[in-house]
């Protein structure tokens, strides 16, 4: 048994739902192995040969990867398999973006955002935004995931596996990168944040959501997320978007202000270890999950929550 | 240009669900159901590359950019309700491929195959993910089934002489490919607001065609590839404790060790 893990990573560094990952695939038991795509990744690939448990890191280095577009990643990675019994990805965007294409590629069944491994062949993955748990398993010869990082533990480092060297595809492909506007933040990583403050359509304008909400993420060292409402009302950028169809978190600690708790939302926060709830109306769903409800304005009650932090000597 | 848009029956997204008592599944049974709202958004970006939008200010939609649109899906007889709900909101036609169970996204992917043959549109749009299944598979299977290029999680389609520019909405932010026809795009919610059909629009639907298929008649054999050891309402959470002060909320943050 042998199962590849395609990494995390922006070329410069990798990123820790690579660890999540191989922790995954070391459930399934055998050997596992690190794809490192990219272009100028060496960094990356060091990181991956560091990560505790790993036989091998494959990297595969050239422009065609630099964005790990779907066309090349799918001709780098399908004939790949061929050496593994399981490909996994991170369940990000670009996982779930070249995940599909090389399990089709190989006719089998993709698992998507599997949040438990019961064995080499038995997966389980929330359903309906998290309201239902399905078990499955898979009859195909080889399986394909995608692997919900929040749901394991980070793998650790002390590893030291060799790394080879393997082609980039050189195409030509039928999709090119254009441009991209990334978000620079001076914060935590919103997945990968030991707490998150999030803030919904009570904000009312981009202005506001930042106002109020910087200074308590600031002071707690949290990334910011935001609800769906919140970000295409366009107080948020789209990458803030916590639920169902945006990002999953698991903080020890999330903070929501001024989110009702729709069951969208929930699916992409019911996991943190302590939930807090501020919001005015003491009948929003969001009380039901929440640890500490507080009803009140967040107008009032988010300076307040500053000022105490700060006598508590947070 | 023709553009394909599948369109999924699914559980509306209002509704809460209960998980059957023997695991073997979640009822539907009496439940209303909606067409994928991703899928709502293809439709309507696929109307607005048709007929242009007039009323949009600065608007990259050109009236005549595609000139027709097919509507597929996949699914029992009732699937008809959500096509004629495409075809009222300005498709031309429909495409039922008649399946019973629910069809897994790599067999949907092949019967989509088979359509796309037989149609031959230049653009497939497709939802980013079935809010049943939560998948966000069937987009990029179908992609690599035709070589085609894919652009998933599209928050702005531009379609310009023979190629499509498409502005993802990705981690980190947004990323701009530009991808040559024919191609897959698959819709993000802040592509557009979909439009609520006129009531004219939904009595002129009806006399839409509707073709009918099956999935024997693109030769797809779609035997499921997972199969269902159960299915469990997930662990239920603690919660509904309230503070009445923020100095409460303080207090019990520090006594349960996360500030
Ligand atoms: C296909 C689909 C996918 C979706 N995916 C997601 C997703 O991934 N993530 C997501 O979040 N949503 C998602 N949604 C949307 C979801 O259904 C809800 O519409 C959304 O989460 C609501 O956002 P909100 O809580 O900010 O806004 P609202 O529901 O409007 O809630 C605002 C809350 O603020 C409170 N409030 C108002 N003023 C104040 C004040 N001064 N002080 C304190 N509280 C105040 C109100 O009492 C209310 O509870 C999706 C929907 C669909 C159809
Ligand atoms: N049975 C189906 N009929 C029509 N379209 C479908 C069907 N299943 C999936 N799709 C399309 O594929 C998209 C992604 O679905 P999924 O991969 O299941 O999350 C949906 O938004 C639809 O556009």
């Amino acid at each position: 048994m042998a199962v590849l893990v395609v990494a995390e990573h922006d070329n410069a560094s990798l990123k820790d739902a690579t660890h999540k990952v191989v922790s995954a695939a070391q459930k399934m038991g055998g050997d596992v192995d690190v794809l490192v795509a990219g272009h100028n990744a060496g960094a990356a690939a060091q990181a991956a040969a560091k990560i505790a448990g790993v036989r091998k890191v494959l990297h595969a280095d050239g422009a065609s990867l630099d964005h790990q577009i779907a066309e090349p990643m799918q001709a780098l990675i399908a004939p790949l398999t061929a050496g593994y019994d399981a490909v996994l990805f991170a369940a990000t965007t670009t996982g779930k973006n070249v995940a599909p294409r090389v399990a089709a590629k190989l006719d089998v069944m993709q698992i998507s955002g599997v949040t438990g491994i019961e064995g080499a062949d038995t997966f389980v993955r929330p359903i309906y935004a998290g309201n239902a748990m399905l078990t499955v398993k898979s009859r195909d010869p080889k399986k394909v995931l995608t692997v919900q990082p929040t749901a394991f533990a980070a793998a650790g480092e002390g590893g030291s596996a060799s790394i080879e060297t393997i082609p980039a595809p050189d195409g030509p492909f039928k999709s090119a990168f254009e441009r991209e506007e990334i978000v620079k933040l001076d914060r935590p990583e919103l997945t990968g944040a030991k707490r998150v403050v999030s803030g919904g359509r009570a904000l009312g304008s981009a202005e506001e959501f930042h106002r109020v909400l910087e200074p308590l993420a600031d002071k707690l060292g949290a990334a910011i997320g935001a609800s769906r409402a919140a970000v295409d009302a366009g107080y948020a950028p789209n990458d803030y978007q916590v639920g169902q169809t945006g990002k999953v978190v698991a903080p020890e600690l999330y903070v929501a202000i001024g989110i009702s708790g729709a069951i969208q939302h929930l699916a992409g926060m019911k996991d943190s270890k302590v939930i807090v709830a501020i919001n005015k109306d003491e009948e929003a769903p969001i009380f039901q999950i929440a640890d500490f409800g507080l009803v009140a304005d967040y107008k009032t009650a988010v300076p307040e929550l500053l000022a105490a932090l700060e006598k508590a000597g947070v | 240009m023709k553009v394909l848009v599948p369109v999924k029956r699914v559980l509306d997204y209002n509704l809460k669900v209960r998980v059957k008592p023997d695991g073997s599944g979640v009822d539907l049974s009496n439940l209303k159901m909606s067409m994928n709202p991703f899928d709502e958004i293809a439709v309507e970006e696929a109307v607005r590359h048709k007929e242009g939008a007039p009323n949009l200010p600065n608007s990259h939609y050109k009236a005549g950019a595609v000139t027709e649109i097919v509507a597929v899906s996949i699914g029992p007889e009732q699937a008809q309700e959500t096509i004629r709900t495409a075809l009222a909101m300005g498709a031309d036609r429909g495409v039922l491929v008649k399946a019973d169970a629910d069809l897994e996204p790599l067999a949907v992917a092949k019967i989509l195959k088979g359509i796309v043959e037989a149609e031959q549109p230049q653009l497939v749009i497709l939802g980013k993910q079935a809010i049943d299944d939560d998948s966000n598979q069937t987009g990029q299977m179908l992609a690599a089934l035709l070589d085609w290029p894919q652009a998933t999680f599209a928050s702005k389609l531009e379609l310009t002489n023979g190629r499509a520019s498409v502005t993802r909405e990705v981690d980190g932010g947004l990323q701009t490919l530009a991808v040559e026809l024919p191609a897959i795009v698959t819709t993000d919610l802040r592509l557009n607001e979909p439009r609520y059909a006129s009531l004219p629009n939904i009595m002129k639907a009806k006399k839409k065609p509707i073709d009918m298929k099956t999935p024997a008649d693109y030769g797809v054999d779609a035997a499921p590839r997972l199969a269902v050891v159960k299915v469990a309402e997930p662990p239920k959470r603690q919660g509904g404790a309230k503070v009445k002060t923020v100095d409460e909320l303080v207090a019990g943050l520090k006594a349960a060790g996360v500030i």
